[in-house]
């Protein structure tokens, strides 16, 4: 009885959806305050009605109820409570009621924390993520029921959840991912509004910072949760592969980041508007271009949902009239004056304009690196495959250049800023990134070109933000009171820009100087792997709630004493016949040890997989800090001051970065 | 003519949603055989019915011929065995079987379970000649013309829907040439 | 006149597999680290034909091994590497190399990145220009200051394009 009060719940929250899609834009658009005030209601409403249908999925999940197709096909009686939970998201139904949810989640908080603002403009953007749930709702009505039975025949226990995805990695990978790409909706709505009623002004870019910024963060904790949990549970220690499904979810993330900049260059300078409208459509449609590759089949990739014609048809016609009817708008409606002879050639706005370039940049590679192999098939010349290879070769160049530009635009000051007094500032950062780099190269033993340069970008960064933070903190009441007096937003951009210098210093590290080794080796024997010794104990047997496993045991050595025990796993799932290699790691905040078993070789003797790789955490400590810096940059006071409605543009130089020397 | 500058996006957004559109219910994952227009790879082989004889690529001269990669172990060559039996028989269709990594013993009591579609049967333990084909996974069905050259080639099981849209155009265009 | 080496290496190749085959290793040793990585490499860049998004030296489908024995005992007669990848292509197409080839098909895929950066730099290179033919930058005389002063009122927030 329960699944079908979860689908009624999911059609009611469709009808509450048309209703919020069309009743307050109505309002907005006549004038009439009575149909604007059904915003927030319908907002509510659709909300609670979604997350019934949600809690009805997970408590058939719970139950065991099989008689539900969706539980049927991905969980089993055998498998723990967490597993059962975070089942609810591991195939495509529950999913897409997760990102569903999420989406009306989302709409709820900008019904919430917007009470300050104009109510037409609450009112068209409310309307707005109205039509986006409409769509969702109808397609998961449509095409993707969760709650199908399976009748009369049901099943007597479940065919198991895919043994990949029983993991804490994967229970919170998507639920974060999705939190990023859903919440792009909301600076998307916030954009397609302010065409409407064309006030594309600093305002429309204040009101929209915070929530690009929380989605931004969400989507680099989901992208770092997903490599991470590649990392230790593909089982060879790769942490991104390139695979179309990656690609999919960097590609709202580069130019979601374009898109933080360039809104604090509208929010601050009230210049760039067209080209931040734009990124705040292209954005959020990226997030669907991403549901669209995951979900419709139509390139090959390890992590992609069943593929299903209809769902892909239908996902397309979503995508394309989202992106047809928005930039129709666009075309039309953003505003084509310049605003002249406000900033000079070296300035703040050029820095970021650049840097929006290199972003824009990488987004269109990573774009065509991807689709590339579908449009050469479709005009029948063959099949290619793009890999790690090509985008290392283009991407990586695109990362240290913008790194580099980054250092330097630090110390820019908004409208202008003096050449020759820009150049003596980045002298010392220069001097002491190019020693600092050549101890790294020192340290981790042997040059190579794009090693130097990887850490050199890194470095340079992260000198660059020190250097300016210093420079911002001196204050006569002591170094403390400066620090304080700095705001959170600004503190999010150190924050933020530390966490990518992490994440290109673990990339670059790992990549150049990880070791990796394919050993022969039986009980007793020891193998080197870097500085580290591994002595292979012995294997065992044992059982877990739903596998049986064979363990090797191994002890590591540096200098002769022990540093960890490690005991990777080969699970046999009998369920789903599956076979997994579960690694092994000692991780640690320079290096981790990674050990897998592979292939036994004879009675005794076994194929070990030993890794060192140092650094490695930091891609996944260096994103969390970019979230980090995020989540500060929102909570900045200014935020929470009441905004006039028609906010001047700043002529000022009250700056996010606000040069506290300039003051003192 | 700034006002149409505006319009690019638009452009490439709807050009992009037509190879979107175009990959929909297309397999991604098939692919075309690298030896087509190729002849079949040299070989010697012995004959899995007459041990002391050896097969080599002359086998494919003379006549259009089906060449299918199967194996005892594979499940789907079960499945697509009885459809085999019916080409070999209904429509005289020359089949020649490629036994694929398998074990001699098992291959029989496969044939003597299921029937004997095969014209003639190569017989390739290592899957040599299977890994010079390009096989990555039995069952696999070639079409090769009476030149031996490889016109065609269906991954996964035949049936009489993939004979009748798939193999039979094929070989009527190899035969129309021929 | 290109294909014409890469014919007759394949050529070449198709002798030297039929001895190599053979003797699959259980394991593969090699005599230096040198060649270890180039082993590493070479499997890393080809892609699993089966699995298809792993690359064979991650993959465990059994066409994989075939194909990783099959790179280490091309490498233990003596092929160069691209010898290796060509061997393979000639089987199972241009789908299992991971790095695409330059050539007709792939050239825009290739120079995009830079098409892309330099485009974008030309772009705001045009920017600064025309911002500067505008602002004759110290003093402004008091017609150009009415002028900005407008400019200023028509992007108030009300106007549109």
């Amino acid at each position: 009885m329960y699944p079908e009060l979860g689908q009624l719940a999911l059609i009611i929250a469709l009808l509450l959806a048309v209703l919020l899609s069309t009743v307050p834009l109505a309002g907005a658009l006549t004038g009439r305050d009575s149909l604007q005030a059904f915003a927030r209601p319908l907002s509510a409403g659709m909300f609670v009605f979604t997350g019934v249908s949600f809690a009805v999925l997970t408590h058939a999940f719970m139950v065991d109820d099989f008689s539900v197709a969706y539980v049927a096909n991905n969980s089993n009686s055998m498998l723990p409570w967490y597993y059962k939970f975070s089942a609810v998201w591991g195939g495509h139904e529950g999913s897409l009621l997760l990102w569903i949810l999420m989406l009306a989640g989302w709409t709820l908080a900008v019904a919430m924390f917007s009470r300050k603002l104009p109510s037409v403009m609450v009112s068209q953007v409310l309307s707005v993520m109205g039509m986006i749930c409409v769509g969702f709702f109808l397609f998961i009505v449509i095409t993707s029921n969760p709650f199908e039975r399976i009748l009369p025949n049901i099943p007597a226990d479940g065919s198991d959840l895919n043994p990949l995805l029983q993991d804490i990695g994967l229970i919170l990978h998507p639920p974060m991912l999705y939190m990023g790409y859903v919440g792009f909706s909301v600076a998307f709505a916030f954009a397609i509004a302010a065409l409407i009623n064309g006030k594309l002004d600093a305002a429309w870019a204040r009101w929209s910072r915070p929530w690009t910024t929380v989605a931004w963060s969400f989507l680099t904790l989901g992208i770092a949760l997903g490599s991470w949990w590649a990392y230790y549970e593909l089982g060879w220690g790769g942490w991104w592969f390139w695979d179309p499904v990656e690609n999919a979810s960097l590609l709202p993330w580069l130019s979601g980041t374009a898109l933080m900049h360039s809104l604090a260059v509208t929010e601050k300078r009230g210049v760039f508007k067209s080209w931040t409208v734009l990124l705040a459509i292209v954005t959020f449609s990226l997030s669907l271009l991403g549901a669209f590759l995951v979900r419709s089949g139509v390139l090959t990739s390890v992590h992609s949902f069943a593929a299903d014609p209809e769902r892909g048809s239908f996902l397309l016609a979503l995508l394309g009239i989202t992106v047809v009817s928005s930039l129709v708008l666009y075309a039309f409606r953003a505003p084509v004056v310049h605003v002249r002879s406000r900033y000079d050639s070296l300035s703040r706005e050029i820095f970021l304009l650049l840097n929006n370039v290199l972003l824009v940049a990488a987004t269109l590679l990573v774009a065509i690196g991807t689709l590339y192999p579908l449009v050469l098939d479709y005009l029948n010349m063959g099949k290619l495959s793009i890999g790690e290879p090509f985008f290392n070769a283009t991407f990586s160049p695109m990362a240290v250049a913008a790194g580099l530009l980054l250092g330097a635009g630090i110390f820019s000051r908004w409208k202008k800023t003096d050449g020759g007094w820009l150049a003596r500032k980045l002298l010392w950062p220069l001097a002491v990134s190019v020693v600092a780099t050549t101890g790294v190269m020192l340290i981790y033993g042997g040059f190579a070109p794009w090693a130097f340069a990887g850490v050199f970008a890194s470095v340079w960064v992260t000198v660059a933000t020190a250097w300016d933070l210093w420079d911002k903190s001196s204050s006569r009441q002591g170094r403390w009171h400066g620090l304080k007096r700095q705001s959170r937003s600004y503190y999010g951009m150190v924050f933020g820009h530390l966490g990518l210098a992490m994440v290109m210093a673990g990339a670059t590290v790992v990549s150049n100087y990880g070791i990796e080794r394919d050993v022969r080796m039986v009980p007793g024997d020891s193998a080197m792997v870097g500085d580290y010794q591994v002595v292979f104990t012995g294997i065992g047997d044992r059982r877990g709630a739903n596998f049986t496993a064979e363990y090797g045991s191994f002890d590591v050595f540096l200098d002769g004493k022990q540093v960890a025990e490690l005991h990777p796993e080969k699970r046999h799932y009998p369920v789903d016949m599956s076979v997994m290699t579960e690694a092994d790691i000692d991780g640690g905040l320079f290096r981790d040890v990674f050990i897998a078993i592979g292939e036994r070789i004879t009675d005794e003797a076994w194929a070990i997989r030993l890794q060192y790789k140092p650094l490695v955490r930091w891609l996944w400590l260096g994103s969390l800090v970019m979230a980090i810096g995020g989540f500060l940059a929102i909570s900045d006071k200014r935020y929470r001051i009441r905004v006039r409605s028609e906010a001047k543009v700043d002529t000022g130089n009250e700056a996010g970065a606000a040069p506290a020397e300039a003051r003192a | 003519m700034k006002r149409l500058m505006l319009f690019l996006p638009l452009i490439l957004a709807v050009g992009v949603g037509i190879f979107l559109a175009a990959g929909i219910g297309k397999d991604p994952t098939r692919l075309e055989s690298a030896l087509i227009g190729k002849p079949v790879p040299e070989f010697s082989l012995a004959n899995l019915r007459e041990p002391g004889q050896t097969l080599d690529q002359s086998l494919f001269r003379g006549e259009v011929a089906l060449l299918n990669v199967w194996a005892e172990w594979c499940p789907a060559c079960w499945d697509e065995h009885e459809d085999l039996m019916w080409l070999a028989n209904e429509k005289g269709v020359r089949i020649v079987g490629l036994n694929y990594k398998d074990e001699k013993e098992k291959a029989f009591s496969f044939l003597d379970r299921l029937g004997d579609p095969y014209q003639t049967i190569i017989y390739d333990p290592r899957g040599s000649l299977g890994f010079d084909l390009g096989v990555y996974g039995a069952p696999e069905t070639f079409v090769i013309d009476a030149e031996g050259v490889v016109r065609y080639r269906h991954v996964g099981v035949v049936n009489e829907r993939v004979w009748e849209e798939i193999l039979l155009p094929v070989i009527n265009r190899v035969e129309g040439k021929s | 006149m290109r294909f014409m080496p890469i014919f007759l290496a394949a050529m070449w190749v198709f002798a030297a597999t039929a001895h190599a085959q053979g003797e699959a290793p259980e394991f593969y040793d090699f005599d230096t680290q040198a060649e270890e990585q180039r082993f590493r490499g070479l499997i890393a860049e080809l892609r699993c034909p089966k699995c298809q998004n792993q690359n064979i030296a991650d993959s465990n489908a059994p066409i994989s091994k075939d194909m990783r024995d099959q790179v280490y005992l091309l490498m233990q007669s003596g092929a160069t590497d691209d010898e290796i990848v060509g061997a393979l292509v000639d089987r199972f197409g241009e789908f299992v190399k991971y790095k695409p080839p330059v050539d007709r098909r792939t050239i825009l895929l290739w120079g995009f990145p830079a098409i892309a950066v330099f485009g974008g730099f030309m772009i705001v290179a045009g920017v600064v220009i025309r911002s500067r033919k505008q602002s004759p930058e110290p003093a402004l005389s008091a017609e150009e200051q009415a002028r900005v002063r407008q400019m200023l009122a028509d992007r108030d927030p009300s106007s549109r394009s």
